[in-house]
């Protein structure tokens, strides 16, 4: 049976495009439905009945939702170039660093993107403290993967195309030359064809998250 | 290599729980190390989890492994016996999406109803309920989210099976039911009467007085706030 795989996101969730680099890596040929959140399609609301978000990945009718599920499902279902290792001990590393970006890192950060005073000031405090945890696990590694990436650079990638938008909107540089470890993964990370070839465009990021930065800080 | 086992936890925390029914559920030997996780967090702890600092750590031939799914996977995929998950992707990938809803959005929604302030009661009560009504469609009338054996989604749901009804009672409050639910509540009965979980369940009388004090406590808190 021929396969036929579609993936519902927005043209610049991370969600969705730490999804696309997964099916890219592994050559999956696939459908891209760009969704407007505004105004979601019927189709998504069907794939996605308990959450109603992107990404969802349909796989021949069925869907998979939450994109660390889909990554995992990928990987177990397309074997080439694998996002997770074999040894049990090194992917729950890749789980645990997934789910400290997802639980930790990105919201610390998003709070510090949209929120006012003195909760800003906590949460650029709890952003760097985050920070310095990744920092100090890439140590003596390329990638979190080792010498490929993996898991867990498809979920910290969002940084690599994201974070010099929110310095560009806010003015404040959060990753710093505190950072030189995570600044050369950044690096690498963008210079690797399956991510350089695939992101959203620079500019209008810095448009969409211009509005929302006023939308959240409001001229007073 | 003789396999060495341990266990950090918290004698009242589900999350710990979990990781000792996967491994009784398995037939693994381990030790068990009782954390005084409010007053006085060890080492040892502070050194295998440096990052979140918390219960449970498995560790494992002296490698930590934090945070409880993580752990719940690498014990499945260490230890062959009596699978948690399915072998076909697909189904384990519901698994998966079953798991994080019922500790991402249920056991949240369900803790914060139990201890919200009079005002916000009725909106948290609401948000839970929905969130019990959601995990009810996934168990589809079988015996357990996992089929006929105890699967991922019933150790992480274990919460729900245990630890609510004791809140229910120390607060008063019913989210879970026979009559709202009667398909979740007869699970929390198949759950709780097999003999492996009844092992990995803490001292009922003892968690009902914890959460009976912690009821004390809001209340002197809120008749405190409103002098």
């Amino acid at each position: 049976m021929a396969e036929e795989v579609k993936l519902f996101k927005t043209w610049s969730t991370p969600f969705g495009l730490r999804v696309v680099w997964a099916l890219k890596l592994k050559g999956i040929q696939y459908d891209a439905i760009d969704e407007d959140l505004s105004n979601k399609s019927a189709l998504l609301l069907q794939y996605n009945p308990v959450y109603k978000k992107v990404p969802v990945l349909v796989h021949n009718g069925k869907p998979i939702s939450e994109s660390l599920v889909i990554l995992e499902y990928i990987d177990e279902t397309w074997k080439q170039n694998p996002i997770l290792p074999e040894d049990p001990l090194e992917k729950a590393r890749e789980r645990f660093w997934a789910k400290f970006n997802d639980e930790k890192l990105l919201p610390s950060i998003w709070d510090a993107f949209t929120k006012e005073g003195k909760e800003r000031e906590e949460a650029i405090a709890t952003s760097l403290e985050n920070l310095k945890f990744v920092e100090e696990e890439l140590k003596g590694k390329i990638f979190f993967g080792g010498e490929k990436i993996g898991l867990a650079d498809l979920v910290f990638g969002w940084l690599a195309n994201l974070i010099c938008v929110f310095e560009e909107v806010t003015g404040f540089k959060i990753i710093d030359e505190r950072f030189p470890v995570l600044l050369a993964w950044m690096q690498e990370f963008l210079e690797l064809p399956i991510i350089k070839d695939n992101l959203p465009p620079h500019d209008k990021l810095v448009i969409k998250y211009q509005a929302l930065y006023e939308k959240y800080h409001p001229a007073k | 290599m003789s396999e060495e086992v341990k266990v950090f936890g918290f004698w009242c925390s589900p999350f710990s729980r979990r990781v000792e029914l996967a491994l009784k559920l398995k037939g693994v030997q381990y030790e068990y190390i009782e954390e005084d996780v409010f007053k006085n967090k060890s080492p040892l702890l502070l050194k295998y989890n440096p990052v979140h600092k918390k219960i449970p750590v498995l560790l494992h031939n002296g490698k930590p492994i934090a945070e409880s799914l993580v752990i719940l996977e690498y014990i499945e995929e260490t230890w062959k016996a009596n699978p948690i998950l399915p072998e076909d992707p697909y189904e384990k990938a519901m698994v998966r999406f079953w798991t994080k809803f019922a500790d991402e959005k249920c056991l949240p929604a369900l803790w914060k109803a139990g201890w919200s302030p009079e005002n916000e009661r009725e909106k948290a009560v609401d948000e839970a309920c929905e969130c019990l009504k959601t995990l009810e469609s996934a168990l589809k009338g079988k015996r357990f989210f996992g089929g006929e054996t105890v699967g991922l989604v019933d150790i992480a749901a274990n919460f729900i099976a245990f630890w609510l009804r004791l809140i229910q009672e120390a607060t008063g409050q019913e989210l879970l039911s026979a009559e709202k639910f009667p398909d979740l509540f007869k699970w929390t009965d198949e759950f709780g009467s097999c003999s492996v979980v009844k092992e990995s369940l803490p001292p009922r009388d003892k968690l009902l007085a914890f959460f009976k004090a912690r009821v004390a406590e809001a209340m002197d808190a809120q008749t405190n706030a409103s002098k």
